[in-house]
């Protein structure tokens, strides 16, 4: 591309050939004022906002639908801008009423500040301003459509970016409407990002409707913990409560979008039923005393079962959504009092792999490269459900390249699929195998004879040989494993067959985690096979042995086994028998006061310091926005006493930041050492019972997510995303 | 459950003959495979003439489904244009021009004394289900303001002697034309 010079306010810029004029004045911080123009959606020029002036054109041009010239001088103040940006303001608020004191936009509102700046004190026009009926677009999304002024960025968003395109304008002229087909609830798992996208007070945010004004807000960064991408958020919150989560800009992570997932979990700490005070279970029944009692307690059963069984019968289970810090001091914990039974990976069947791989889990490539696929293969991964702003990037790379699937399950996606096998869940292995087979059979002089040997049996159709060439022919290509993948018995197979894959194509590939913070969990060391940093461990039992073996004491920290395991129904039972089961939770409700003992109140996300690692590795930090209810707690605190108090050494700290500080050091110096996968024993059968048939479902992932007010009532939560009952028949 | 093997053609071959979905096809087959949203005028006019001259939303969704674009797309094109009616209407549509050119040459008066003579207001339908008045975006007739459409015949320079005409005209060509029918019969 090459690059002409042009001229905007007297500033002399160089520009690429190609671009409008409005990014080129975005990119030199000229302010040009814009409704319908977003950098992230496709130009609209309806709104006529961004006039300016341009020298050598009899008239105003709109900037953002104007490709600067060589030598073109622009003007963004000159009378002649002015005077254009003037009448189109004046346009734009014929029909927009004035409700902005009772409208819930009021402060942040882009109409009201270009109002301020172009609008005049008084209206020309005497008519009947028009009045559009409101459509319900489902718990998440309020809408005000009066207000529309119809810029249609939040058409453009489902068109381009969703790739599902829910809303459009209907009617004509004046009678332009913006709305669903028929009244329907939006489906997307990313739909409330048209709250932001909306420069008026049309769509607004439900759950926090009328709950604050934009100026009372106080902003703490933090990151959102429900999937591993580790989306960067703003929580807003006021004299010590949670209003909104917004999305905080990251290129590299979560672009400037959010989840719906993400955006409105945070109602479970404001709205949920929290716990407030530490419990104590007495004859069957619940007492509220003080931490002092709750942790001595605590302290005597864990000595008790772990002196008594010399650490065989106690354990400890994570979320996928605990700090790093706190699962680094949980471990510690467990292993300094003499038991080794940890783990946080409860929906995991095949633990052959453990040990091997790579010290942290995931990515070995950046997120922001799915962008630029030739080619990716997805592996049983449902993007949409699991990492929502994933499939949106895998979707913008089927806008040159292709997207391939090999998936047990009818996926949904927002892309197109140029290959898509549907083999059974137990065959998923198999499957993926052929293609292996078709790519060694292509580039022969990589795999070695083991593994040639090990996939003697396979044999390669056509759609396997096309896939594997689409790979091996394509520039940049990759492979993502899904979340699937990590419950299938053979996860360790296929982890193989997909480095091997990449091995011989050429490809980069990755697998997604479960949860916010599957990596810092392993780096932390809360797996039986390595402690810290991949360190050496005694070897304990995994989540599947604690949960089907039964221990005789539980320690959980933020999970609820009973629900989020693959084997719940064991969970419940031996959870309900053990001798002493300690609850680190945020919440009350739940069956866990059924099988708990002691429950101990610890603070939810957005109320503690912590670190999330994400899928590609990148350690994010954050501070607590606001202090936990009564109380609760942050959970390295608790850990840290209960060190103390169990008399280990090594628990001294005084700030998470010690705590983060102290396991990066270590893992600075082991680095990320990786230990290549070995050629597995041959392929098994699998049984049909042993494959996951529904998933945990988008918003059932977490105990937060679970009690999420305004998720639970969207159509997404009542359904499976990923139900083998819907695998195609033909 | 959702059925996902479910035909998604089939919802409309219910809904219209095999001749209607012959010239629906042949629609399709006059642009690019992958461009999928340009045949949804003609299928729109097709279904409708079908459907007592207006569309219902099961319609539209199954129009949709038959051309594979989303529901809104259909939705959009059926509220834009006036050709397209998303309520029962009469069998004489009356769409009168109120755009700038008409306007300015009396299209209030015209659509007055319709709905005077007619008894009914815009977007209303007659009681014997003869008439249908309905007010339009130009129709590109400005040289001849003002203007209106009865099912797809323009009549221009309008006063209010030739509306009463119009209506006369049209309520006899019915009755000659329903004679005619009879006598077939």
């Amino acid at each position: 591309m090459g690059k002409v010079h042009i001229e905007i306010n007297g500033q002399k810029l160089e520009a690429e050939v190609g671009s409008m004029i409005i990014e080129v004045a975005d990119n030199a911080d000229i302010y040009i004022p814009r409704f319908c123009y977003h950098k992230k959606l496709s130009v609209a020029a309806n709104c006529r906002m961004c006039m300016v002036d341009v020298a050598s054109l009899p008239k105003a041009v709109p900037a953002c639908a104007t490709p600067v010239a060589e030598g073109m001088v622009i003007n963004t103040k000159s009378d002649r801008a002015i005077e254009a940006q003037k009448s189109v303001m004046e346009f734009l608020l014929i029909n927009h009423p004035l409700d902005c004191p009772v409208c819930d936009q009021g402060g942040e509102c882009e109409l009201q500040d270009l109002s301020v700046g172009y609008g005049e004190d008084v209206s020309r026009f005497t008519e009947g301003k028009r009045v559009v009926k409101d459509k319900n677009l489902g718990p998440l999304i309020a809408t005000d459509m009066t207000r529309c002024i119809h810029c249609t960025r939040c058409v453009r968003f489902g068109q381009e970016i969703i790739g599902i395109r829910e809303m459009g304008a209907t009617g004509r002229g004046e009678h332009v409407e913006i709305g669903t087909f028929i009244e329907s609830t939006l489906e997307s798992e990313i739909s409330a990002n048209i709250i932001d996208l909306c420069p008026v007070g049309a769509l607004t945010a439900k759950p926090s409707r009328f709950k604050a004004r934009a100026w009372e807000l106080q902003q703490t960064t933090s990151i959102a913990p429900h999937d591993c991408l580790g989306s960067n958020v703003y929580v807003h919150h006021r004299r010590g409560e949670i209003i909104r989560v917004v999305p905080r800009e990251n290129e590299d992570i979560n672009e400037v979008w959010l989840s719906d997932r993400d955006r409105f979990s945070y109602q479970a700490l404001t709205e949920g039923e929290r716990l407030l005070k530490p419990r104590i279970k007495n004859n069957g029944k619940w007492q509220e005393t003080d931490w002092q009692t709750a942790l001595n307690l605590v302290v005597k059963e864990m000595k008790r079962i772990i002196g008594g069984t010399e650490g065989k019968e106690f354990g400890a289970l994570l979320g996928n959504n605990v700090t790093t810090e706190e699962s680094y001091l949980t471990q510690k914990l467990i292993r300094g009092a003499g038991c080794n039974n940890i783990d946080f990976r409860m929906r995991r069947r095949d633990f052959s792999g453990d040990g091997r791989g790579s010290v942290r889990s995931g990515f070995n490539f950046p997120l922001a490269e799915l962008d630029n696929m030739d080619a990716t293969l997805l592996v049983a991964a449902d993007l949409r459900h699991e990492q929502p702003l994933s499939a949106i990037r895998v979707r913008r790379s089927t806008g040159f390249g292709s997207a391939m699937a090999i998936n047990p399950f009818d996926g949904e996606y927002n892309f197109r699929l140029d290959e898509e096998l549907q083999p059974k869940p137990e065959m998923l292995a198999q499957e993926y195998a052929a293609v292996l087979v078709a790519a060694d059979a292509k580039r022969p002089d990589i795999l070695s004879a083991e593994a040639k040997e090990w996939l003697s049996g396979i044999k390669a159709e056509e759609v396997h040989h096309r896939i594997a060439s689409n790979l091996i022919e394509s520039e940049n290509a990759c492979i993502v494993v899904g979340v699937y993948v990590q419950e299938h018995p053979q996860a360790e197979v296929i982890n193989w067959i997909s480095e091997s894959l990449a091995n011989v194509t050429g490809a980069k590939w990755g697998y997604m985690t479960q949860g916010g913070n599957s990596a810092g969990n392993k780096i932390a060391g809360a797996v039986p096979s390595q402690s810290a940093a991949g360190g050496k461990a005694i070897k304990g039992k995994n989540a599947k042995q604690m949960i089907k073996d039964g221990l005789k004491g539980y320690l959980l920290v933020n999970c609820e086994p009973d629900v989020e395991s693959v084997w719940s129904k064991e969970a419940l039972t031996n959870l309900e028998k053990a001798e002493c089961v300690i609850a680190l939770t945020s919440y009350v409700d739940g069956r866990v006061s059924e099988y708990a003992d002691v429950m101990l109140p610890i603070a939810g996300c957005y109320e503690t310091s912590g670190t999330y690692i994400n899928v590609e590795g990148k350690w994010q930090s954050f501070t607590a926005a606001v202090k936990a209810p009564d109380e609760a707690r942050p959970g390295w605190k608790v850990l840290r006493v209960l060190g103390n108090l169990l008399d280990l050494k090594g628990f001294e700290y005084e700030s998470s930041k010690q705590v983060i500080d102290e396991l990066r050091e270590v893992f600075d110096a082991v680095s990320d050492r990786r230990n290549a996968r070995k050629v597995p024993p041959a392929l098994g059968k699998v049984s049909d019972k042993d494959v996951t048939r529904e998933s945990l479902g988008l918003y059932m992932v977490d105990p937060m997510v679970r009690r999420a007010k305004a998720l639970q009532q969207t159509p997404k939560a009542s359904t499976h995303p990923i139900s083998i009952s819907r695998v195609k028949t033909s | 459950m959702t059925d996902f093997n479910y035909d998604k053609s089939l919802h409309l071959k219910k809904l219209l003959p095999k001749d209607a979905i012959d010239k629906i096809d042949n629609w399709i087959g006059k642009y690019p495979a992958d461009r999928k949203r340009p045949p949804i005028i003609a299928a729109l006019t097709i279904a409708q003439e079908h459907n007592g001259n207006y569309l219902t939303e099961d319609l539209m969704q199954a129009v949709a489904e038959y051309l594979d674009v989303p529901h809104i797309a259909v939705y959009e094109v059926a509220t834009f244009y006036s050709m397209f009616h998303l309520n029962e209407v009469g069998e004489f549509v009356i769409s009168v021009c109120n755009n700038i050119s008409c306007s300015m040459r009396g299209a209030n008066k015209v659509i007055e004394h319709l709905q005077n003579r007619l008894n009914i207001k815009v977007g209303e339908t007659t009681g014997d289900g003869l008439f249908t008045i309905k007010t339009v975006e130009c129709m590109a007739a400005c040289g001849g303001a003002p203007m209106l459409e009865v099912n797809k015949v323009y009549y221009e320079n309008l006063t209010e002697e030739k509306i009463d005409q119009i209506i006369s005209d049209v309520t006899m060509l019915r009755s000659k034309k329903s004679k005619s029918t009879e006598v077939k019969k």
